[in-house]
């Protein structure tokens, strides 16, 4: 029997069809699944009540694989299958990688592929045990299967390293939502994007890495101005420099294990001075002593002063003042420190934002995210973060093409524009959607084709046929036709990006910035023949319909006028077609004077002139 | 006719409606949906309908409209624990069959 959670008002959803999002914190040291239930998010405990999975992957010979904290008891049984950090390898090929602790397989080509009892394992394989690990974590906890998740990346990842995350999830059977920086996903656990615009500074000082990263929010759009910091240094580098201190103290470890456990004791001594001022330490026979605050902070200060270093040159790259940050916020388990938070407050002259569990804040981010872009949050909260890369637009008459959404809007978007039709008694319009920069259709991408029909017969010109485009979160394009009057509608949708490879927008920009001139040169005269046309159809129209209008002489002299534009439209030359317009214009006035006035007596006919007022 | 809440339910109830900050109450019914033909509704109650019957419940208000009393008479609505998921559960003794995964049943 599946439990149930409330729903709001008329939101129960049909049986079969609830479908869990989750945001995915893919950490180098420990990995998160958090979700939104009752509008509340939830980092998602395991049996044992521990949110953090360690990210540590082993595979034995017999075929067994384990994750977490289990593979992580045998990484000094079994060190050479147990894979940990395998963040850092991520989209990295063979010669991008220095050191490393596992025997790497596989040539100078390709990706880096690690040797293990149970075979060679990429490193997109070994991600992915772990995010399957998260996966059944959900399912198991929410009874429902998890249909897509935001999953978090750092901010310096490149699109190989993107690629690499984003082929994990799908080898562990999840759809991506998006991958979201890991900067952003903690600004927008404290609700930052909230705020109008604003620059943020998010300090992350995680077990074994440090970030700094300048973002800055304009119009609900994240950007990320810089990043910098240290690919070694954290919270483990805390915990020796401790074990520094108590050696100096005579401290001796004569052993490995006597090491591990200087360092455990060192944690957890480090852990408690947090709260305490001064701590007792027990690790006989080995040390035996105590550690202040002040021991602590004298030992980590050195640590502390090379992250403020970082800090400061990314605001020099970025250009940015320290008055001008608006905000400081706090992430990865090294920030609990109280020493951190003050040092780091003191060079920003403020106090970082650190309420959120800085393990957590990541995680807590990217559900809200995932929640948002599933659409389960209200409309009004809609988060703006990715953006259309190339306008999406409609033809119009003469092979133009109408933008509609220009490129790099934020996504969602909606905009709509109305049109009309351009014959008398045009019963349906045709709706090409295209994609591109260029003016004409045909150097633009044809996404799809659709017809609105039962437009009821008017003159040209008189109908109002809104066409809407709607880009949602996913990058679905969803482009409708309404007829105002008559009320008929049709639509169509699409996915705008689909097949469109990196490579193949960038030559479509560089096209369409190469030859502006020409198409505006081309859209004029297009415009200009298809105005001709417009104009050579409606005077047609109308000899036809009120041939008894016509003073003696003038049938010629509009024929005159009506064959000379047809000459010039042939032409290429947009000056003298509207030269022609305009004559064809001038010519036909008078006629056109004559039929307003009778349609107007005819219209006003058998009525009272009181029905008028 | 009456339906009632477990207390366990009724605390978690309070709770969401607390956290939710507003909400006369619960609502319960059934849709017809699903692959054996029903689903419950479990929502908050914004305001009662006239055709609503109102049971209260360890203090929480339960608004249940009349067509659907008439498939949820003498149902205990519980919060439990299944492993690590958690929710309610609707004990309904008009219920007969279910589909494999509970969420719709028929009568």
């Amino acid at each position: 029997m599946a439990l149930l959670q409330i729903s709001e008002p008329g939101q129960s959803p049909d049986p079969h069809t609830r479908k869990f999002v989750a945001g995915i914190d893919l950490g180098t040291t420990n990995s998160l699944i958090a979700t939104v239930r009752e509008r509340e998010v939830v980092v998602l405990p395991d049996g044992a009540g521990d949110v953090l999975l360690p990210s540590v992957v082993r595979f034995e010979a017999n075929g067994r694989v384990t994750v977490g904290r289990a593979a992580q008891q045998a990484e000094i049984e079994d060190p050479l299958n147990t894979i940990a950090s395998v963040k850092r390898l991520m989209g990295r090929g063979r010669t991008d990688v220095g050191d490393c602790p596992y025997r790497l397989a596989g040539g100078a080509e390709g990706m880096v592929r690690i040797e293990t009892a149970a075979g060679a394992k990429t490193p997109v394989e070994v991600s992915a045990q772990i995010l399957a690990a998260l996966k059944a974590r959900l399912e198991e906890t929410l009874g429902g299967p998890l249909s897509a998740a935001v999953i978090t990346v750092p901010a310096y990842f490149d699109e190989a390293q993107r690629q690499a995350t984003k082929d994990a999830a799908r080898l562990a059977g999840i759809e991506v939502l998006r991958l979201l920086n890991e900067p952003t996903a903690a600004a927008v656990a404290y609700g930052l994007d909230r705020n109008p615009e604003g620059l943020y500074c998010v300090y992350d000082l995680g077990g074994g890495t440090f970030d700094v990263s300048l973002l800055r929010l304009s119009e609900g759009v994240f950007e990320v101005l810089a990043t910098g910091g240290d690919a070694a240094l954290g919270g483990d580098d805390m915990d020796a420099a401790i074990v520094t201190l108590w050696t100096a103290r005579g401290a001796q470890a004569r052993t490995p294990e006597e090491s591990r456990r200087l360092l455990r004791a060192a944690r957890a001594a480090r852990e408690r001075l947090s709260l305490e001022t001064e701590v007792a330490v027990d690790v006989a026979p080995i040390y035996t002593g105590a550690l202040s605050r002040t021991d602590l902070e004298a030992a980590i200060d050195p640590l502390i002063d090379r992250t403020l270093v970082a800090c400061g040159r990314v605001l020099k790259d970025a250009g940015v003042r320290i008055a001008d940050i608006g905000e400081i916020v706090l992430v990865g388990g090294a920030t609990r420190t109280p020493r951190v938070r003050e040092r780091v407050g003191g060079l920003f002259r403020k106090t970082p934002l650190h309420d959120i569990d800085p393990d957590r804040v990541v995680a807590v981010g990217a559900a809200r995210q995932a929640d948002l872009l599933a659409g389960n949050a209200g409309a009004a909260d809609m988060l703006l973060l990715d953006v259309i890369p190339l306008s999406l637009g409609i033809e119009i008459m003469g092979g133009l093409t109408e933008k509609i959404i220009p490129r790099n809007s934020p996504i969602p978007a909606s905009r709509a524009q109305d049109f009309t039709t351009y014959k008398d008694g045009q019963g349906a319009l045709a709706i090409h959607v295209v994609q591109g920069e260029r003016d004409l259709v045909a150097e633009c991408r044809s996404l799809a084709r659709f017809e609105l029909r039962g437009i009821p017969p008017m003159v040209a010109g008189a109908a109002r046929i809104r066409v809407t485009f709607q880009v949602d979160a996913d990058g679905l394009l969803n482009v409708s036709a309404q007829e105002t009057k008559a009320g008929v509608e049709s639509h169509v949708t699409v996915r705008p990006s689909f097949g469109l490879s990196d490579a193949e927008i960038e030559r479509m920009l560089r096209d369409s910035m190469a030859s502006a001139e020409a198409d505006a040169a081309a859209r004029t005269l297009r415009e200009q023949q298809v105005e001709a046309d417009r104009m050579i159809e409606a005077v047609g129209a109308a000899l036809a319909a009120d041939e008894d209008l016509l003073a003696p002489g003038e049938r010629d002299t509009i024929a005159a006028r009506i064959a000379a534009l047809k000459e010039a439209r042939g032409g290429e030359d947009p000056q003298r077609i509207r030269e022609q317009i305009a004559a064809l214009d001038r010519a036909s006035a008078p006629f056109a004077a004559r039929r307003m006035d009778v349609g107007l007596e005819r219209a006003m006919k058998g009525r009272s002139v009181t029905e008028f007022r | 006719m009456a339906v009632t809440l477990t207390e366990s339910a009724a605390k978690h109830v309070r709770r969401s409606l607390d956290k939710r900050g507003h909400g006369a109450g619960l609502r319960l019914g059934v849709r017809t949906s699903g692959c054996s033909g029903m689903a419950y509704v479990l929502e908050y109650a914004d305001q009662a309908a006239p055709e609503d019957s109102v049971f209260e419940s360890h203090g929480i208000k339960v608004l249940i409209d009349k067509k659907s009393l008439v498939y949820l008479d003498g149902t205990v609505l519980d919060y439990t624990r299944e492993g690590l998921n958690e929710g309610f559960k609707f004990q309904n003794p008009n219920q007969k069959d279910t589909c494999g995964c509970g969420e719709s049943f028929s009568v």
